[in-house]
């Protein structure tokens, strides 16, 4: 009995059907008995005849109980005949005029349709796109800006920016840890040495700035400050040339500050930068191609102020005027690059380096009107500003 | 760039004449000044501020950060006034400071002057406190380089020694304070007040601290910290013995010119200073202030060729340059005051044309340069891309570059070393939240890895990365994604060169049996998979979520 599954079944079942008896009094206990000579599987039978469809042959009762046992299961399967109608036809016709006498509900025009399945740019970048697009309609090439790991060397003294200044302390800029410092020697040397020289004792020109300059300071690593490290590393190229070629280059892209993050400030953002090398270029030019770039962004009245960059001179923040605020609000920064940046390397003399800059994340605000910046970058985005916003035609304001 | 804050009144007697904000914020875009009036609210909260203009001064222009200097500077741009010149005036007896060589083991250098007959008013005087500040915090970089002492000279007895001894050994009243106390007491006590406290760890750990003191053992100051009780000067001193200490020869020199020449002023005999004998430590002897006018030989075709030699020379009086052409016509020869210590190349001087001369009224011309443009491959590819996966039902993200060790390893299950993140030696902390449902995100961005390869041992890669955060974690929806890329940017899928395909694998950061790699031209360049329960619950989320990471960069 317990050696076959389903046995008790089985036993209870012969038992009703009379195929066997049990003597209770046998000797050593209970004994079953064949009784039945013959015996006729019903059960099997039926469940044949409904493998076979003959669904009918059975009545309902022993469906039922079959049913129950689980050895069947109810499925129904309805089915239908279809036949050609009275007004089959293998053309379209949408003019039978029933729209004549039939009623349409009014449509309410007022209500939005469905949106469309479908993804999003994000509004930064569909206005970097704009800014990348306005440089490449104006032959400015694109910088190769894939490092956001840079050495101080490129990012400050390369551009004739001294080791003590404060932008290079630890409280503005992200020192890195891992990989700590850069392999200063895979600076040329001789060019290493002009950079050196400059900085602790002048030449070119200069007075320098008369203190000792350590390569230990310029072999740090930290995350670029500007794109203007790019800028360097780009001209030094340039002046590698055997003949000088002029140039006009352009980057957008991240740059790192050790701030603390508020509506308008994060750690990291987008500078846009352009850059012209050529013979005699004057600071008019630099007026001049900065004119002609906002011009693209439909801003046409500006103006330049003098201030101080470390490293260019004559160096002019620029100024547009605004016509919500009704007063002027700086949109950017320019000069030219110091002798003291390009003499060192080995650019020829003569040749003016002009500068423009700004950061992509501010005219993206002021475009979109976002007034915390939070919403725009990093994870407490605001999906469906992202969602809701309209393509980027910077010219239109 | 740094700020001061004047008081209208007193900025409009040194200017001679009263100014709307408009007009002086028009002279100072002119000159380059950024001048900004108190908010209402603040004036609502501190009436005071009506009367107060804050400035922005250009970082290397210290002859500004005063009041006396900037009305003289401006007066002199408006040809108000001529440049005063600067003089030192020798006494029948020098003061003298000896510096001792037991300095040179914390903060060797040392420079001095005198202020004879000077005057203080209530307004100068602080004004002569708030330079020193001024100074400290920008040129001397927070007293590292370079730390100001001024002493009333009549309290005190040259010669000075600057020396340095074992802090034990040293013990006086400090400023305001009315007992004496030793060095480690000082810095003890220093190390609680929110003023000084920066300061401290300039000299804290050097077994010697320098300190100051006359010819009878009385203590001037201790450098960079603090001044003695005894020398304080107040609103009734005459002479002032100004001693500025440092690490940085040159940077000593421009602070104690820049303090001379702007509060000479006030002198009996004004724009004249008395000179100290500084012997340094290894014996030579110098007088200070230098005070020095130097020259500069600046080519008329390098400022502009469409002004003249004489206009240009005209322009830079009214930059405080005095200057002469040369015979020739062609070189111009351009005196550099004390005061402008930031001209230090020929280039300076040209900027000082032009903002004499006026920015705006430069004659702007395109430049002739003729070149023809390229994108950066990496990102013309990028933005070709991110439009197709915008259209395949993507939202574009933008994500810092940014993130903590916990994010980018601990919640992923991964180590941090194996991770070979770029680390930052000092982060600010970021916080991070959820965003609702349903999503499906992408970004085409930079991560940074260490690369012994490069120059600087790191680099960045560009990636595709997306997910999809839904009810059911939606695998599918991602290889479809993928398989998408993958057809707009003509790659086969085969298990061969220039074909891709996705392998099983395993990764701590994925469901198991839920992750594969994406290998293309028989280099797995990116993984895709369903998270690992664990790594949703790190960062809070509820649904299950599918994602994947490739390289773009080997499809250039």
């Amino acid at each position: 009995m317990k050696t076959v599954p389903n046995a008790k079944i089985g036993f209870s079942k012969a038992m009703q059907a009379g195929w066997i008896v049990m003597d209770k009094k046998a000797e050593g206990g209970p004994k079953v008995n064949k009784k039945a000579d013959k015996i006729e599987d019903v059960i099997q039978k039926n469940l044949v005849k409904l493998q076979q469809d003959q669904t009918d042959s059975l009545t309902d009762e022993q469906k039922a109980e079959y049913k129950k046992r689980k050895l069947i299961t109810e499925v129904k399967i309805t089915s239908y005949e279809i036949t050609k109608g009275d007004n089959f036809s293998l053309t379209i016709e949408n003019q039978n005029g029933s729209w004549k006498t039939k009623n349409f509900k009014e449509y309410n025009f007022d209500a939005l349709g469905i949106p469309p399945n479908g993804g999003h740019l994000h509004p930064l970048l569909k206005v970097r796109a704009a800014y990348r697009q306005i440089f490449l309609e104006m032959g400015f090439t694109e910088m190769p800006t894939n490092n956001f790991v840079e050495s101080c060397f490129w990012n400050f003294d390369a551009l004739f920016q001294p080791q003590q200044h404060p932008a290079r302390d630890a409280h503005d800029t992200f020192f890195v840890s891992e990989p700590q410092v850069s392999d200063i020697k895979r600076v040329p040397p001789d060019y290493l040495q002009r950079v050196k020289r400059v900085h602790a004792e002048g030449g070119y020109g200069s007075q320098g700035y008369k203190v000792e300059w350590k390569t230990e300071e310029a072999e740090k690593n930290i995350l670029r400050t500007h794109t203007t490290a790019v800028s360097a590393r780009m001209l030094y190229k340039l002046a590698q040339q055997e003949t000088f070629t002029p140039v006009k280059y352009f980057s957008i892209d991240r740059v790192f500050r050790n701030e603390t993050t508020d509506a308008t400030h994060l750690a990291e953002f987008h500078q846009i930068e352009g850059v012209v090398a050529d013979y005699g270029l004057t600071l008019g030019n630099l007026m001049g191609i900065i004119e002609e770039f906002f011009k693209k962004l439909n801003i046409t009245k500006l103006r330049f102020k003098p201030t101080y960059n470390p490293y260019t001179e004559p160096s002019m923040e620029l100024f547009s005027y605004h016509e919500g605020l009704k007063k002027w609000v700086e949109i950017g920064n320019s000069g030219i690059f110091r002798p003291e940046m390009l003499l060192p390397m080995g650019l020829p003399e003569g040749v003016s380096v002009i500068a423009w800059g700004l950061s992509l994340e501010r005219p993206t605000m002021i475009k979109y009107k976002i007034d915390d910046i939070r919403t725009l970058i990093g994870p407490k985005v605001d999906l469906q500003m992202v969602y809701d916003n309209p393509i980027c035609r910077v010219e239109k304001h | 760039m740094p700020t001061i804050e004047v008081k209208k009144d007193l900025l409009f007697k040194a200017l001679g004449r009263e100014y709307s904000f408009e007009e002086f914020d028009e002279l100072g875009f002119e000159f380059g000044l950024e001048a900004e009036e108190p908010e209402e609210e603040e004036i609502l909260q501190n009436p005071d501020l009506a009367n107060v203009w804050k400035i922005e001064i250009p970082a290397n222009r210290y002859d500004l950060l005063c009041i006396e200097g900037m009305s003289r500077a401006l007066l002199v741009f408006l040809e108000k006034k001529q440049c005063p010149r600067y003089k030192t005036v020798k006494p029948q007896k020098l003061q003298q400071m000896k510096i001792l060589p037991a300095t040179k083991q914390v903060r060797p250098l040392g420079v001095a002057a005198v202020l004879r007959n000077i005057k203080f008013t209530p307004d100068s005087y602080k004004s002569f406190i708030e330079l020193q500040d001024k100074l400290h915090h920008n040129l001397c970089r927070r007293r590292t380089l370079v730390a100001i002492g001024t002493h009333d000279l009549d309290t005190i007895q040259g010669p000075f020694i600057y020396d340095a001894k074992p802090p034990a050994d040293i013990k006086f009243k400090p400023l305001s304070q009315a007992k004496e106390f030793t060095a480690p007491e000082m810095m003890e006590m220093y190390s609680l007040d929110s003023h000084l406290k920066p300061y401290l760890p300039i000299i804290r750990d050097s077994p010697v601290y320098p300190v100051i003191y006359d010819r009878n053992n009385v203590v001037l100051s201790m450098p960079p910290i603090i001044n003695g009780d005894h020398s304080k000067i107040t609103l009734d001193t005459r002479n002032v013995f100004i001693e500025s200490t440092a690490t940085d020869l040159n940077k000593a020199k421009i602070v104690l010119d820049t303090i001379v020449t702007m509060f000479s002023e006030y002198c009996d005999q004004p724009f004249t200073v008395e000179p100290v004998e500084v012997t340094h430590s290894d014996g030579s002897v110098h007088l200070y202030p230098e005070l020095p006018y130097r020259y500069e030989e600046v080519d008329v075709d390098d400022v502009n060729k469409n002004i003249s030699a004489d206009t240009m020379s005209n322009l830079l009086t009214k930059m405080c340059l005095k200057s002469e052409v040369l015979p020739g016509g062609v070189k111009i020869k351009v005196e550099i005051p004390p005061t402008r210590h930031d001209v230090i190349h020929p280039c300076d001087v040209i900027e000082d044309v032009a903002i004499a001369y006026g920015y705006n009224k430069i004659i702007k011309k395109i430049p002739a340069t003729s070149t023809i443009a390229d994108q950066f491959p990496v990102n013309k590819l990028t933005d070709l891309l991110r439009q197709e996966v915008a259209c395949a039902g993507f939202t574009e993200v933008l994500t810092f570059a940014l993130c903590s060790r916990d994010d980018v390893a601990l919640k992923m299950r991964k180590n941090i070393k194996e991770a070979n993140a770029v680390h930052i030696a000092n982060p600010k902390t970021l916080e991070f939240q959820n965003m609702p449902l349903p999503l499906k995100l992408f970004e085409i961005s930079d991560v940074m890895f260490c690369d012994k390869t490069k120059d600087v041992g790191a680099r960045n890669e560009r990636r595709l990365c997306a997910v999809n955060y839904n009810k059911s974690s939606g695998f599918e929806v991602m290889k479809g994604l993928l398989d998408r890329v993958m057809q707009l940017l003509e790659v086969p899928i085969v298990q061969s060169e220039h074909g891709y395909y996705i392998k099983s694998c395993k990764d701590a950061t994925y469901f198991e049996g839920r992750c594969a790699e994406i290998i293309y031209n028989n280099s797995v360049i990116g993984k895709i998979g369903v998270l690992h329960p664990e790594v949703l619950k790190e960062f809070e989320l509820t649904n299950p979520c599918s994602c994947m990471e490739f390289s773009i960069e080997p499809f250039l």
